[in-house]
């Protein structure tokens, strides 16, 4: 039943002769929302993005370690990006819908990947991913109008229909609430509770209260480690450590 | 005393009331120990300024009056009476005997003009002196006006920065009044052309020969149809077809693959191209390209192929553009946010299907107006068309025939041995109004295109 999604092992990451993070294990499963929390900086934000190959984009940046999918390496050479990131999506910090139409934004994964092979299977996994999002009803009847003039909240929720749309087995959110006012915060938040058990989903966040309300699983990192990880209620009721302890209850961060 | 003196004693005026005044505030500002309101130089400046700048303007007005004074007062001289009445002759007289007072001139064509150089002498020398008492007055007067204002509560900071200001201001407007003083005498000989050709003779005729222009119809041979079409042909057709893609792969490749070392080499070098003079891609246009267009022409089966062709222009223009557009291109694909290229790689996109889904569609407007500005300069462009486009209007669109061009059309007519006011010669100010209201108005179109474009992404 509760078999990981994905299993990180030893991971350590450096841009050029900086480390940013050291010799991380996690897993990630289906029926629980994992937070990644901690101060700025201290590489929570690299991990997730070993977790999908985001890092390949920076050529500076150095993976070492084991990162399986599904027990598959996803570093192994034969591996294909491609594929890849079509199973493990990411939503990310600041709202990005491309300057096109709605529907093209939602559209923009099936078709790169050919996963519609007609007009109305496309508008079909359209109109799924954005009621998954919980967009449908504010957007369906101006589908044709640019993503970037929703709303912030409506962007990101749009984001989210984005990566759906392409049926990934893993969410990555890094920070995705964190250019959202309140309201729409705790839509997105509502939006995760949700998603939880059809995808797996892994967030970062530095907002705690918002890591205690959507997760299940809470990691606490620190200058690069991982100080903690356990339960969501144990880390904020019981932690083991000092750091966590300081850092949950605001002595630094 | 001449202008030049007075110029130098005004100056010198000026460093004496500026050296001065410093003096006098640094004093101040040491005896009162508190803080004023302006450095010491500022107070210097002040004062020099006008202490300066009212005779300065008066020498300008001077220079521009004095001598009709001076003519003035020699008519009152009793000699004057024997001058001819006004005319050709009197204008010769006076202007002999000014040169001989001014001892430009030794002898003398007319005897009266001898008996006039004294008066004009005894003129000259009472109109400097009137002058230098004027400068001095002024320096003084404003000298003193300032300098009783120099106290150290007084802000003199802020009026000489009031005057930069109008300096720069001043700088600005003159770029702008020569462009308006360039499209006034282009619209003044148009004009006088247009006044002897009808402008749809002009604009929609397809006969162009001005060596062979009838007197009584010039405007059946002036027809510039078949220039503008040849600089549409050549400018917009053939160097955009080679300027296009080799500028927006080059972009791509330089903002979105190349290592960051590549670029720093390969960015300067594109750039280097936009700094060879047009001159140097003329010859390489007309004795490397053009014959090997030919041979080409030639070899494929095109007996005829001119060795003045449109497509040997056309493409060393192209060449010269790629720069232009690649850095447009460059700039507009570096504008689009990293997050829409994170977001498509994410999805699972290929970097070249991020390139031209994502990332071109968002930096087509700046691509387009790149693209309208590198049109307007190749159509614009002379040194490579005079060099290598024939000098012949045909109407055609083989790349292989010669055509011409209008900015290789305004050269040949305004370097003929035609008197000034011929409508063959003032055909080239017809053509240079067409050109330069085209390439405006693509300028414009373009620049709204990008700025419309900056406005969506910041």
């Amino acid at each position: 039943m509760n078999t990981p999604k994905i299993t990180a092992r030893n991971v350590s990451v450096s841009y050029a002769d900086k480390q940013a993070i050291h010799d991380i294990s996690i897993d990630v499963d289906m029926d629980h929302v994992i937070a990644f929390i901690g101060p700025s900086g201290c590489g929570k934000s690299t991990f997730l993005r070993t977790l999908n190959r985001m890092n390949d984009t920076i050529p500076s940046a150095r993976v070492s370690g084991d990162v399986r999918l599904d027990g598959q390496d996803i570093y192994a050479p034969e591996m294909d990006v491609v594929q890849l990131r079509a199973r493990v999506g990411m939503v990310f910090q600041k709202p990005n819908p491309f300057p096109k139409s709605i529907y093209e934004n939602v559209a923009y994964g099936p078709r790169i990947h050919g996963l519609a092979t007609s007009r109305s299977e496309m508008d079909a996994i359209v109109e799924r991913s954005l009621t998954r999002a919980g967009l449908w009803n504010e957007v369906k009847d101006r589908l044709s109008e640019s993503g970037t003039a929703l709303s912030g909240g409506q962007q990101q929720r749009l984001c989210i229909a984005r990566a759906i749309a392409v049926d990934p087995e893993v969410i990555l959110m890094d920070e995705p609430c964190s250019a959202l006012d309140p309201i729409a915060t705790a839509r997105i938040e509502e939006l995760i509770h949700d998603l939880r058990g059809r995808y797996a989903i892994a967030i970062v966040t530095h907002n705690m209260q918002q890591a205690a309300r959507v997760s299940q699983r809470t990691a606490f990192f620190h200058l690069g480690t991982l100080v903690e990880y356990g339960k969501t209620s144990d880390i904020f009721t019981n932690p083991k450590e000092e750091r966590t302890k300081d850092y949950i209850t605001g002595r630094y961060g | 005393m001449n202008g030049v003196v007075l110029l130098i004693l005004t100056v010198g005026l000026g460093i004496i009331a500026w050296a001065s005044t410093r003096m006098h505030a640094l004093g101040f500002r040491r005896r009162s120990g508190s803080r004023t309101s302006s450095l010491p130089h500022h107070y210097g400046w002040y004062v020099a300024l006008w202490t300066a700048v009212p005779p300065l303007i008066f020498l300008a007005i001077w220079a521009a009056t004095s001598p009709a004074l001076v003519t003035d007062m020699v008519l009152q001289a009793p000699a004057a009476v024997q001058l001819p009445p006004p005319g050709f002759e009197r204008a010769a007289i006076l202007s002999e005997a000014r040169a001989l007072a001014a001892g430009q001139a030794h002898g003398a064509f007319h005897a009266l003009s001898r008996t006039l150089a004294p008066a004009y002498d005894a003129a000259q020398t009472r109109i400097d002196w009137i002058a230098t008492a004027i400068v001095l007055l002024l320096a003084l007067a404003g000298g003193a006006y300032a300098y009783l204002h120099v106290r150290p509560e007084f802000s003199a900071r802020t009026r000489i920065e009031r005057v930069v200001l109008g300096l720069l201001l001043g700088a600005s407007l003159i770029a702008i009044l020569t462009t308006a003083g360039i499209v006034a005498s282009l619209l003044y000989e148009a004009g006088r052309f247009f006044s002897v050709v009808p402008v749809t003779d002009f604009l929609f005729g397809t006969h162009w020969s001005p060596q062979s222009i009838d007197p009584r119809n010039p405007g059946a041979s002036l027809g510039a149809v078949p220039l503008f079409w040849g600089t549409f042909f050549i400018g917009a057709v053939i160097a955009m077809a080679v300027a296009i893609p080799f500028g927006l792969m080059s972009a791509i490749y330089l903002t979105q693959y190349a290592a960051p070392r590549a670029r720093r080499i390969m960015k300067p070098v594109l750039e280097v191209l936009a700094g060879i003079p047009t001159v140097v891609y003329g010859y390489f246009a007309a004795l490397t390209v053009a014959p090997a267009v030919r041979q080409f022409a030639v070899a494929i089966g095109i007996e005829w192929a001119s060795s003045e062709s449109a497509l040997a222009a056309g493409l060393v223009m192209g060449v010269m553009i790629i720069p232009f557009v690649s850095s447009m291109a460059d700039d507009s694909l570096a504008a689009v946010p990293n997050s829409m290229r994170d977001g498509s790689l994410a999805m699972g996109a290929t970097p070249s299907e991020t390139i031209t889904r994502v990332m071109l569609p968002a930096a087509l407007p700046g691509v387009v107006g790149g693209v309208l500005l590198a049109v307007s300069r190749a159509i614009g462009e002379t040194m490579i068309v005079v060099m290598a486009a024939s000098g012949v209007a045909t109407l055609t669109a083989n790349p292989f025939a010669s055509t011409t061009t209008v900015t290789r059309q305004i050269v040949d007519l305004l370097t003929g041995e035609a008197e000034f006011d011929s409508p063959k010669t003032l055909a080239a100010f017809a053509l240079g109004l067409t050109l330069f209201l085209i390439t405006l108005l693509l300028n414009i179109v373009a620049l709204n295109v990008v700025k419309r474009y900056r406005e969506t992404y910041e």
